[in-house]
């Protein structure tokens, strides 16, 4: 486990272009904690997902630093990447299951990578199945659950194996209002237990049900900083902020 | 029930694999569909097959070869070329009886004439009023040496027989056979050619099926390398649909192949040759033969996972 307050991520002037397009985004510079509530708001197109991008490590700056569990995370060579993404937890905005694997076996997969033997993964599997209401859909292909469902498989299948850090992006876009505080719990339980999270949202009634979760803004691809937590060097949050600021000031 | 209590009897771990993308229904670990319905195991049952043709051939060709020269290895025949029988028979024995005494020497046996004519009978014939007596034929001793007849030895032989048989001609019987051991041997290397092409055809096979496959399941691929897989984890998948195409092809290739071996060393057999007949299989060969299926295996399986691993380690 990283030490109490060192970061978990650094982003220093961190900049993306696809190909040879324009920037989608620009100086990026913020710090993430260990186990903090982070949302990530912004219109869309503002650069939210591309931001989650380089943070699972799904994709490389153009330029800038980036330092995640305290190594330099460009640099980094390709073997080492498997290690550094399963310690990640990342809910796709297009869910990204299996689709010739049931709901288990996708939720089971970050287990299975992980080599935790076939013994130990039923019950946690089944567990979270339930958890996220899916206990009688475990055998289901992808392609036969609905778009809520598969969102909740991709959200129980991010979270199985206890992630230091969970990136999630719109994870509540599909559900009921219900189930979307359910999905919020889980995320809060596994923050409790340590997990940094990060949510990428624009739903901000979600926002309001974490009132310690600070909040970072893209927009047009710049990053704005609404609780000013998360300045390069950080400043701390301040105990009597209370419910974070939402109104997503201009910066 | 708690959300916090889902967490709890779960233990963070870092590495490991086995059954990635197993599914545990269908206890099928495979990317691709049921396999017989892809070309990949017939094409490999061809090439086996037609390995295991060019090996048996290869190998019959080399005991057929290897039991002529073992036979004509020591062996040197002494002809009497002369017109006059009694001279003939007189020279004859006079070399047969200095052979006996000439040190290197193991037998030394004047062939005698009945034999003699049995051997021409197919050539001449033996119609009532023919009397193969009259025609010169050479007197024969069939010669075995101690070791093999080598120059050398023939030239010091065919110098002593000129003492007591000056009408002899010394020959190795080996070098009657030289250009036929010729030929043998660029039909084996035409074999092991044969193979080696067949091998690289597997590998050409594979990594087109391999190169076909990583396209098809690159969705897969990507979300396993998100979810922390690595790249050995991924391509052991590959290997693992590589060893089955592999296996059933190999299984079938092998039958088809031993079939037509079987038939064809009938047909050879009975032909009833003393060259053809020294050209069975023995154990060791067939050991050999039943190894080209596993050999064929574990070409799939090296070349599926050399292509994987290099095709994704252009993938981030």
């Amino acid at each position: 486990m990283s030490k109490p307050d060192a970061e978990i991520v650094q982003f220093d002037n961190v900049g993306l272009r696809y190909g040879t397009g324009k920037e989608v985004l620009t100086d990026i510079s913020f710090t993430l904690y260990p186990g903090r509530f982070y949302f990530l708001t912004g219109a869309s197109g503002a650069g939210k997902t591309s931001l989650l991008k380089l943070l699972y490590l799904a994709q490389r700056p153009s330029r800038g630093l980036i330092r995640m569990f305290g190594t330099d995370a460009i640099t980094l060579p390709r073997e080492r990447l498997p290690g550094f993404r399963r310690r990640l937890g990342v809910v796709f905005q297009d869910f990204r299951l299996v689709q010739h694997l049931s709901a288990f076996d996708n939720v089971a997969l970050p287990l299975r990578v992980a080599g935790v033997s076939e013994r130990e993964i039923a019950k946690p599997v089944d567990e979270m199945l339930d958890w996220v209401g899916l206990a009688d859909r475990r055998h289901a292909r992808p392609a036969t659950l609905s778009g809520g469902e598969q969102q909740r498989v991709a959200i129980a299948r991010a979270v199985i194996a206890r992630p230091d850090m969970l990136v999630a992006d719109e994870p509540t876009g599909n559900v009921d209002p219900e189930m979307a505080l359910k999905l919020l719990q889980l995320f809060e339980s596994l923050n409790r237990l340590g997990t940094t999270v990060v949510v990428a949202t624009h739903d901000v009634h979600l926002i309001r049900k974490v009132p310690e979760s600070l909040i970072m803004r893209l927009d047009k691809g710049r990053l704005s900083d609404p609780t000013g937590a998360l300045r390069y060097p950080p400043r701390r949050p301040s105990g009597e902020a209370g419910r974070p600021p939402l109104g997503f000031a201009p910066a | 029930m708690n959300a916090a209590a889902l967490f709890g009897s779960l233990r963070r771990s870092r590495d490991g694999d086995p059954a990635l993308l197993s599914d545990t229904r269908t206890a099928d670990p495979r990317l691709a569909d049921p396999r017989l319905g892809s070309p990949m195991p017939w094409v490999i049952a061809i090439v086996i097959a037609l390995t295991v043709i060019a090996a048996a051939s290869g190998l019959a060709l080399r005991n057929a070869a290897a039991r002529a020269s073992a036979d004509l290895n020591g062996g040197v025949t002494v002809q009497i070329v002369t017109a006059a029988p009694a001279d003939r028979n007189h020279q004859a024995d006079a070399a047969v009886a200095m052979l006996e005494k000439t040190p290197g020497v193991i037998d030394a046996r004047h062939v005698a004439q009945s034999e003699l004519d049995t051997l021409l009978e197919p050539w001449l014939g033996t119609r009532p009023g023919d009397t193969i007596d009259d025609l010169p034929i050479p007197a024969l001793i069939d010669l075995r040496l101690a070791g093999p007849a080598t120059p050398a030895r023939v030239a010091a032989l065919r110098a002593r027989i000129a003492g007591v048989a000056p009408s002899a001609r010394v020959d190795a019987q080996a070098a009657w056979l030289t250009p036929v051991f010729r030929a043998i041997a660029t039909l084996q290397w035409l074999a092991g050619g044969l193979i080696a092409l067949l091998a690289l055809a597997t590998i050409a096979a594979v990594v087109l099926s391999a190169r076909n496959a990583l396209v098809n399941h690159r969705e897969t691929i990507e979300i396993v390398h998100m979810l922390g897989g690595t790249d050995a984890q991924i391509a052991r998948v590959f290997q693992h649909t590589a060893a089955m195409d592999a296996g059933i092809g190999g299984v079938i290739g092998l039958i088809t192949g031993t079939v037509a071996i079987v038939i064809l060393g009938r047909q050879f057999s009975a032909l009833g040759s003393g060259m053809v007949g020294g050209a069975a299989l023995g154990w060791v060969d067939w050991l050999v033969i039943v190894l080209i299926p596993l050999g064929g295996v574990a070409l799939a399986v090296l070349t599926a996972r050399l292509t994987v691993l290099s095709a994704l380690r252009r993938m981030l």
